[in-house]
């Protein structure tokens, strides 16, 4: 559906894209993340037709976006970055005004203006102005508006920016609806939203794509060691002795006790998941066991780790 | 509806229903109105001469208030990139927002039709020039709205347009007249009186309508429509 093919793109003397390049297949929904300035935007915006890229191509919907743009962007639903929108119009009178210049039948747009609104659920701001509405009635606008013509793709940028964490709940189970039938990219720096919303992820920075792949396996790449909190009633120096024979064995820390309990930290070489071991040990020990932990590596530290 | 149409019908809407059009209209109309008869006595003649002569100044003000906004504003806001990542050209756009100038303007310049009535009414007034008059203000506003449009499109910031505008509007105005023609060299004269709006307005306002001004009008207004659709692909030059 969409093939970035080593873009580059420069700003005068500065390089914003520097050979990014992937591939989207058909119902896919894509996060795009990367921090502010890392590229995302300029991507969206050549992707769109809006900007050309200085090198590289682009194909949308097996049209190529530089020489076929209109053919593309036929295709293409985009919600610009802070939806911006004609406040002097209400959202009924600015759908139309879009699907008026989209080409679409008279007899066809009153119904797809009905179910963008229901779709977006904009019921509520309707018959008011635009410049009126809260930020999050004003970004389902813009949501609507990218879905009127009922493309095969959808570009957002940030579509949840701005939004109260109800509001970014509502446009990320919006997203996921809409996932069902058709290719979305959107781009945001909330790391939960896309691990919740998105199959796969494109990190950039710096122009460059530093990393792809569903959360999952970004998170399982980045993974170094595994660190397990355990709680135990046991004698510190026996614990110690017990680990330090385990396969992979990298560190175990002691925290305070408490009423006997050891906190124990250990920290093992190895991405795979020992808990099983480590519960097994304790059953063999008799020990008492009051808590056994896995540390999470969150998305959020895989970005940070790529994007620094 | 052609999307040219569809873009014209918007803006125009938007230039009609927008309170600098109420002051526009109803300022433009007292001047006009309150110039042409605060001389119409004193004279004594069944002509509009002086109302045509006074108009195309007062448009050099008027005019770019009516432009200003038409493209900084949908810069400022954003807006610009919704509409240009349609499936529609360039071209298309920038043509649809100078119908919606160019109708607006030509509704206000047929508001002034009165003026000539109560002349028609009062006097033996001669049809020819008033005709001829009426044509060659639309053909001026038109030039004026294609400059203002296109400087517009250069900026995020609606008053540096209607500035930079007016300013643009007043050389090119000024550049014919009597006054700037003495003070240049004899071989730029012909040069300056020929780039000058007021030039070409002059004849047609007697009433004779010059191929010659016909084409400088029209070829003002093509040029720069077209400077207008080069500025908005300027955002894809390197």
């Amino acid at each position: 559906m969409i093939s970035v093919d080593n873009v580059t793109k420069f700003f005068g003397q500065v390089l914003a894209l520097n050979g990014v390049s992937f591939e989207m297949q058909k119902g896919e929904v894509v996060g795009f993340l990367g921090p502010n300035g890392a590229g995302k935007t300029t991507t969206m915006r050549i992707l769109t037709g809006y900007l050309p890229a200085t090198s590289g191509t682009c194909q949308v919907a097996d049209f190529d976006i530089a020489r076929q743009s209109l053919e593309a962007r036929r295709k293409i639903g985009y919600l610009p970055e802070s939806a911006a929108l004609y406040g002097d119009m209400e959202p009924i009178e600015y759908l139309s005004y879009l699907g008026a210049l989209r080409h679409i039948e008279k007899s066809v747009i009153t119904r797809r203006i009905k179910e963008v609104v229901k779709t977006c659920g904009l019921d509520k701001a309707l018959g008011r102005k635009i410049a009126t509405l809260s930020k999050g009635y004003r970004q389902r606008v813009g949501l609507a508006q990218a879905l009127l013509h009922d493309p095969e793709i959808l570009i957002l940028d940030e579509p949840t920016v701005g939004l109260d964490p109800n509001q970014i709940a509502e446009i990320r189970q919006l997203i996921q609806e809409i996932g069902k039938q058709k290719t979305v990219l959107l781009s945001t720096h909330i790391l939960p939203e896309v691990e919740q919303t998105c199959k796969r992820v494109i990190i950039i920075s710096e122009g460059k794509i530093v990393g792809q792949g569903s959360p999952q396996e970004l998170i399982h790449q980045t993974r170094g060691a595994s660190v397990y909190h355990v709680k135990i009633r046991a004698d510190r120096a026996e614990i110690e002795k017990e680990v330090r024979s385990f396969p992979h064995f990298r560190s175990v820390d002691f925290g305070a006790s408490q009423n006997g309990v050891a906190h124990v930290r250990l920290s093992f070489e190895s991405k795979n998941d020992l808990s099983e071991e480590i519960f097994k040990l304790v059953v063999a020990k008799k020990w008492g066991l009051t808590e056994l932990r896995r540390e999470e590596v969150t998305l959020e530290e895989v970005f940070k780790k790529l994007t620094q | 509806m052609n999307p040219i149409l569809t873009i014209a019908k918007k803006e125009f809407k938007d230039t009609f229903f927008s309170p600098i059009a109420y002051v526009f209209i109803s300022v433009f109309l007292f001047l006009s109105f309150w110039m042409f008869f605060s001389n119409f006595f004193i004279e004594g003649e069944a002509t509009l001469r002086s109302f045509f002569s006074w108009v195309p100044v007062l448009f050099i003000v008027f005019l770019p208030s009516v432009t200003m906004g038409r493209w900084s504003e949908e810069k400022k806001s954003g807006t610009i990139e919704t509409l240009l990542t349609l499936p529609l050209k360039e071209s298309q756009v920038v043509l649809g927002k100078f119908l919606a100038v160019f109708f607006f303007a030509v509704t206000a310049i047929l508001l002034t039709g009165p003026l000539a009535l109560t002349t028609a009414l009062l006097g033996n007034l001669d049809w020819g020039p008033v005709i001829g008059g009426y044509a060659g203000l639309i053909l001026l506003a038109s030039g004026y709205l294609a400059i203002g449009l296109f400087v517009s499109s250069l900026t995020e910031n609606q008053i540096v347009a209607f500035i930079l505008t007016v300013v643009a509007l007043f050389l090119l105005y000024f550049l014919g007249a009597e006054i700037v023609l003495v003070y240049v060299p004899d071989f730029l004269g012909p040069l300056f009186a020929m780039a000058s709006f007021h030039r070409h307005f002059e004849s047609i306002a007697r009433g004779v309508i010059d191929t010659r001004d016909l084409l400088y009008y029209l070829s003002m207004t093509g040029f720069f429509v077209l400077l207008n659709v080069t500025s908005l692909q300027s955002r894809k030059w390197e």
